[in-house]
């Protein structure tokens, strides 16, 4: 698609860092509730990245009042204003969809070592 | 308003957001300069109506008929020609040139094309047939039109009968898209949702013609 980035490069957003699957992010999104706008944090492990340019997204799995929640972002969308690495974790797929199986313990993805 | 639509060639689809932060899938037409060749008046022609060139061509390929043609109005050859039927087309000449800010974001606008060519085709394919059931007792038969008429009379299948074929590579308008954005820097039109035909093939997109905001009616 490489003839279609004079208009995707308006969209792509540079300050987004780098993350990977497996890494626990913290996703801040701005929620607008009628005139006034907010921020909430999202966080959660990423499960997986999926597309390529202006189109790709990540999916986010965090686990709340033991229910699992899962919810997918275009990682170029205005509507986030930050993402935050919080953990790396060290795994061996690019797609960590064998978790929707785990709970607790079994779920623990372990971190990466420097 | 004569002119009322231009020529342009479909580069592909992307998405960019809008102002509410929402995904808009759209697809980028590019309408380089359109030159009008020619000028229709009911008095010479018999009805009026404007002929617009687009479309850079090697002049070798030119016919001396179309050359001719051509230089009567004073332009440069183009690759492709057409004709826009108007009420007045007094009010452009030969040499006119039109690009993509005859259109305005957030209007609405017809786009025509050739779709894309689908081969030898089954009905579901070709013509939507919902073929059949997958189970059932159904066998060899999943994709298949059904009955095609009745028996003794009248005793043969009537003409244009939807059946198998080659399908698609048709002339097909869709009605109605709304343009997302004019970027007169680039030349590109981003008209939501999907127009008729390849990557690269040339398309008419014009003013919506039924309904909707900015239309001629």
């Amino acid at each position: 698609m490489r003839k279609l980035d004079f208009i995707d490069d308006a969209s792509i957003r540079a300050d987004i860092p780098d993350f990977a699957p497996g890494d626990t992010v913290k996703v801040h999104v701005r929620v607008v509730e009628g005139s006034r706008e907010r921020v909430q944090v999202f966080q959660g492990a990423v499960l997986g990245r999926q597309g390529e340019g202006v189109r790709e997204t990540f999916t986010v799995r965090k686990i709340s009042f033991g229910t699992g929640v899962e919810r997918t972002f275009p990682v170029h969308s205005p509507i986030i204003e930050k993402i935050e690495v919080v953990t790396r974790g060290d795994v061996r797929r690019a797609k960590l969809y064998y978790l929707r199986d785990r709970r607790g313990k079994a779920a623990k993805i372990k971190e990466k070592r420097v | 308003m004569a002119v009322t639509g231009l020529l342009g060639t479909k580069v592909g689809m992307t998405q960019v957001w809008d102002e509410d932060n929402r995904v808009v899938p759209v697809t980028v037409v590019e309408i380089g300069p359109n030159v009008v060749t020619q000028v229709r008046t009911p008095e010479t022609d018999g009805y009026s109506a404007v002929q617009l060139g687009y479309g850079a061509i090697d002049p070798r390929k030119v016919t001396k008929p179309m050359a001719g043609h051509f230089g009567k109005a004073g332009v440069t050859p183009r690759r492709h020609v057409i004709e826009i039927r108007t009420e007045d087309a007094t009010e452009v000449t030969p040499g006119d040139e039109f690009d993509v800010s005859l259109f305005e974001a957030g209007s609405e606008v017809d786009v025509t094309g050739i779709t894309k060519g689908k081969g030898y085709s089954g009905v579901m394919k070709r013509h939507g047939f919902h073929g059949q059931r997958a189970s059932h007792g159904a066998h060899k038969v999943h994709r298949a039109p059904g009955s095609i008429g009745a028996c003794a009379t009248p005793g043969r299948v009537f003409k244009g009968m939807k059946m198998a074929g080659r399908g698609g590579g048709q002339r097909q308008t869709t009605l109605n898209l709304a343009v997302e954005r004019v970027d007169t820097e680039n030349n590109v039109l981003l008209i939501k949702g999907a127009v008729p035909g390849n990557n690269g093939s040339v398309v008419f997109v014009r003013k919506a013609k039924k309904g909707g905001e900015g239309s001629q009616a």
